[in-house]
This record gives structure tokens, C-alpha cells and sequence, in this order.
């Protein structure tokens, strides 16, 4: 069963949530881990294999830094469930 | 030479007895114990032989947000929950970063998450433990986190020694100051350490009375029956200042850090040494430092943990120091309330002097039915003793594993 955009937006919302306590709604597509979301490269890794776990994917630690914005998460968690 | 004065202008708190100084305090007063039946599973789940202890009257999770429990280990949070009361109760000083200092001790550090990462590593892998691990678990962790929180360049520096980490962190506070090193110092230490492996650890040197069923009265300073202490957590954090930087600013002073003396034993790297050598040569220390002499002292407010052995050393210790002139000076010994906060245990009792210096009133010692004749000092028992009218001056005992002694002596403010 994949899951949809919207699960894995709404999922990693609150992966991001529990680890730096910034609100859910303020994680939103378009916005950046590093520049809008003002998360740090060790929190990064977390929030990657955290969402690791919760959508049976894989992102390899040489992945994480090419994801720029929350969308290229989504996709690429989206694209690694097939 | 005239040494910068130190003095005490905020205070801050958690700890069995209370989440704020001043509800410690007043539990102290009215007799409360800390100490209760402990809940954990891994307290049947390993047959532990010791069931209870003292945890905060307020978990850190009901004060702090939700991100820095997960991001700093117990140690690191009571060392924030305290440092942000005692902060605030200061007025928050408008002061130098570069001029401002953090000194927290602790006596074992952030082990929690490093079992935590330890077992993370056995049961999931590597990639799985957790990027904070490490700086969660560094002894440095409360400090640093501290200086982050108030904008401290100065240092943020951890005494490490056992059980008198706390004060002697007071200590290298009022150090800096006086040297001109500093202007104000947020000193004091934090302790979160129940967990099996350290009630297994000490159940092991037989160093923790086993009196399950009545948790409440198992820590009896100078008792008879007494069989070890009990495990407690917590941390209290002081604002230091130079009196000049306190003066200046209109702050409230609570009493001035007059002295600290700090020795070794060179004896054994758990009991003290019996005649309390080392012991009574801090406590000297103090006193010269403070330019006092033993009659000066109206209070002390002893190490006690209710150990056989460690109460007595301690005793004669004070007898060494100041001779028949302690005859007449009330000595309290708070653990029996609190339990024994380990490495935030001296900066706890530090509190705990200098509110007895403010409201004149040293604390009665609790659960003595059988009185120790071993001990040869003047232990305050059933009412509270009330301390003279006018300037006076009390010292706090704080004594650790590996031989380590700190004296500190509070002076009252006109």
C-alpha cells in the first residue's frame, strides 16, 4: 500500500514537529529544510531516518542533502515506496 | 588587597521536594519527605534489592517544551528548568557575555541517553542512534546548554567531582568572580541518575538503605538504624555577582558567598577518611577565606547522607574544624528530606543555607528515634532551631567519592 503525497506531507509534518518543535502547518511544500524551516543538517539526518521507518523506504545518507525543499522529500519518498 | 565581595542575587530550583525554591523550602519546613515507592518497571523487571527514591515533585516535561526534552538529556533539562528560575529571580542582568560565566557540575553526566544510544546501536544499528547523542551525553551538556539559553561567553565550565560537584561549582564561581574574571556567574549543579544500573551500582557497595517498606523515614541522618541514602534527582543553580555589579544594577542580594574551601582526602576512592582530616581542612579553608574564625559559623547544613560510616567522619570532621566552639552551632542535615541529589546535592543544600540564613531558621533533622552517640555535634532535633538577630554567617558540607570536600560559607546581607 503506497501511501499518497498528502500522508507523506502530513507524516513528515510531524516527524519534523517531534524533533524541532516547529508547528505542523508551518511545513508546507514549497518551503525549505535549511532556509525557511531553519533545520540543521543533524536534525536533517533524523527527520530521514525517521521517515525511513514510517514509509518503509530507504534515503541514503548521500541523498539527504539533495533534498532541498519539502517537496523533494515528498517525491522522493514517494518514488522510493515502488 | 580587598578580594571582590560574591553575592548571591537569584536562586532557582527543582527537586524532590519542590519544582521552585521556594515550595522546597516551605515542604522542607513542614516536614515533608521526597522520597516514595518508585513506579518503574525495571524496578520488579531486574529484582532491584532497592525500591524507592527521590524523583522531582515536578517532572521536567510539565515545565519544558516538548523539543527539549527530546533534545537534552534529565540532566541537562533540571539543570535549564533551575537556571531559568534563577535567572528570572535575578532580574535577568543586563551583563558582558564575555563577562558572564556558566558553571554546572554534575556527578555522572548524561549516562541515561548514552545506555539509551547503547542500546539503540544493539537492538537497530548505528543509523538508528540518535545525531544528538553525544552532545546529550557529555558531562558539559547542562553548561553548554545554559550558556546558549543566556548568551554566556565567558566560559561554560563543569566541575566533575561525585557528590560535591554542585558546590564546587559555587566555588569556581566565586573564584572567577574575585579574580575579576567575571562579573556574574550562573553556578550550581544537576543530577539524573535513577535508573537501575545506578541502584544496581550502589546496591552493590551496599552504599543505598534497603528500607522498602517505609521509603519515607529511610533516610535517617545520625540515627542508629541508619543503612545507606537514597537516590534522588534535581538541580538548584544560583545567579553569583560581584557586589559591585549588584549594587550598581539595584539587585536584591540574598547573602554573599564568603568562602569556599576545597581539599582531598588521599584516603580511599569511596570512604572517607574516618577522622575527617581532609573534611575539617576544607571546612578551615572556608573560614580563612572568609577571614572568620569558628565562632562566626551560627549554622551548618552537614553533607549527612545517613550512611553508617559517612556520618560519623563528618561529625568528627566538624569537631576538628571548630573544636568546642561547635557546641553550640545547629547543624541540619536536609537529606533526610530530599534524599541525596548526588552530584546537584551541594548546590541544593547551598539553597537550603542561605533561605535559613534569610528566615533564621536552621531545619530540624528528620526520622532520629535513636540518636547516634557516635555523633559528638549539636544536631538540630524535633523543633527547628531559630539562628540569632544581626550578621551572621552559615557553611554548607558537601563531601564525594574519590575523596573530593567543599565548604562554602553564606554570610547574611545587612
Amino acid at each position: 500500500m503506497a501511501y499518497t503525497d498528502d500522508e507523506i506531507l502530513a507524516g513528515l509534518a510531524e516527524i519534523i514537529n517531534e524533533e524541532t518543535g516547529l508547528e505542523t502547518d508551518a511545513v508546507q511544500l514549497d518551503k525549505t529544510f535549511t532556509d525557511d524551516l531553519d533545520i540543521d543538517s543533524l536534525s536533517m539526518m533524523t527527520i530521514a531516518v525517521t521517515a525511513e521507518e514510517k514509509f518503509g523506504v530507504k534515503i541514503p545518507d548521500e541523498e539527504v542533502k539533495n533534498l532541498v525543499t519539502v517537496n523533494d522529500a515528498v517525491t522522493y519518498i514517494k518514488n522510493a515506496q515502488s | 588587597m580587598s578580594a571582590r565581595s560574591v553575592v548571591v542575587t537569584g536562586m532557582g530550583a527543582t527537586t524532590p521536594l519542590g519544582g521552585t525554591v521556594a515550595s522546597t523550602w516551605e515542604a522542607l519546613l513542614a516536614g515533608q519527605s521526597g522520597i516514595h515507592t518508585l513506579t518503574h518497571d525495571w524496578v520488579t523487571k531486574y529484582e532491584l534489592p532497592v525500591r524507592f527514591g527521590a524523583e522531582l515533585a515536578v517532572p521536567a516535561a510539565e515545565v519544558l517544551k516538548k523539543v527539549e526534552t527530546k533534545r537534552m538529556d534529565p540532566s541537562a533539562q533540571y539543570a535549564m528548568v533551575a537556571s531559568r528560575q534563577a535567572w528570572q529571580d535575578a532580574g535577568a542582568p543586563e551583563v558582558e557575555p564575555e563577562r558572564l560565566v556558566v558553571a554546572i557540575g554534575t556527578g555522572i553526566g548524561g549516562f541515561t541517553t548514552t545506555l539509551n544510544a547503547w542500546d539503540t546501536l544493539r537492538e537497530k544499528g548505528p543509523r538508528r542512534v540518535y545525531p544528538l547523542s553525544v552532545p546529550m551525553l557529555m558531562p558539559s551538556s547542562p553548561a553548554g546548554n545554559v550558556s546558549i539559553e543566556l548568551g554566556a561567553r565567558g566560559g561554560a565550565r563543569t566541575p566533575v567531582s561525585a557528590c560535591a560537584s554542585g558546590a564546587e561549582a559555587m566555588a569556581l564561581g566565586m573564584d572567577l568572580i574575585q579574580s575579576g574574571r567575571a562579573d556574574v556567574v550562573v553556578a550550581g549543579g544537576t543530577e539524573a541518575a535513577i535508573h537501575p544500573l545506578t541502584f544496581a551500582g550502589f546496591s552493590a557497595m551496599q552504599a543505598l538503605s534497603t528500607r522498602n517498606d517505609d521509603p519515607a523515614t529511610a533516610s535517617r541522618p545520625y540515627d542508629t538504624s541508619r543503612d545507606g541514602f537514597v537516590m534522588g534527582e534535581g538541580a538548584a543553580i544560583v545567579v553569583l555577582e560581584s557586589e559591585e555589579h549588584a549594587k550598581a544594577r539595584g539587585a536584591t542580594i540574598y547573602a554573599e558567598l564568603a568562602g569556599a574551601g576545597i581539599s582531598s582526602d588521599a584516603h580511599n576512592i569511596v570512604a572517607p577518611e574516618p577522622e575527617g582530616a581532609g573534611a575539617s581542612r576544607a571546612m578551615t579553608l572556608a573560614l580563612e577565606q572568609a577571614g572568620m574564625s569558628t565562632t562566626d559559623i551560627s549554622h551548618i547544613n552537614a553533607h549527612a547522607t545517613s550512611t553508617p560510616v559517612g556520618d560519623v567522619a563528618e561529625s568528627n570532621a566538624i569537631r576538628a574544624a571548630f573544636g568546642s566552639d561547635a557546641d553550640g552551632i545547629p547543624v541540619s542535615a536536609t537529606k533526610s528530606q530530599t534524599g541525596h541529589l548526588l552530584g546537584a546535592a551541594g548546590a541544593v543544600e547551598a539553597l537550603l543555607t542561605i533561605m535559613a540564613i534569610r528566615d533564621r531558621i536552621a531545619p530540624a533533622v528528620r526520622h532520629i528515634t535513636d540518636f547516634d552517640p557516635a555523633v559528638t555535634i549539636d544536631v538540630v532535633r524535633g523543633e527547628h532551631r531559630t539562628l540569632p538577630e544581626g550578621p551572621i554567617a552559615a557553611m554548607d558540607n558537601s563531601f564525594g567519592f574519590g575523596g573530593a570536600n567543599v565548604a562554602l560559607i553564606f554570610r547574611s546581607v545587612a
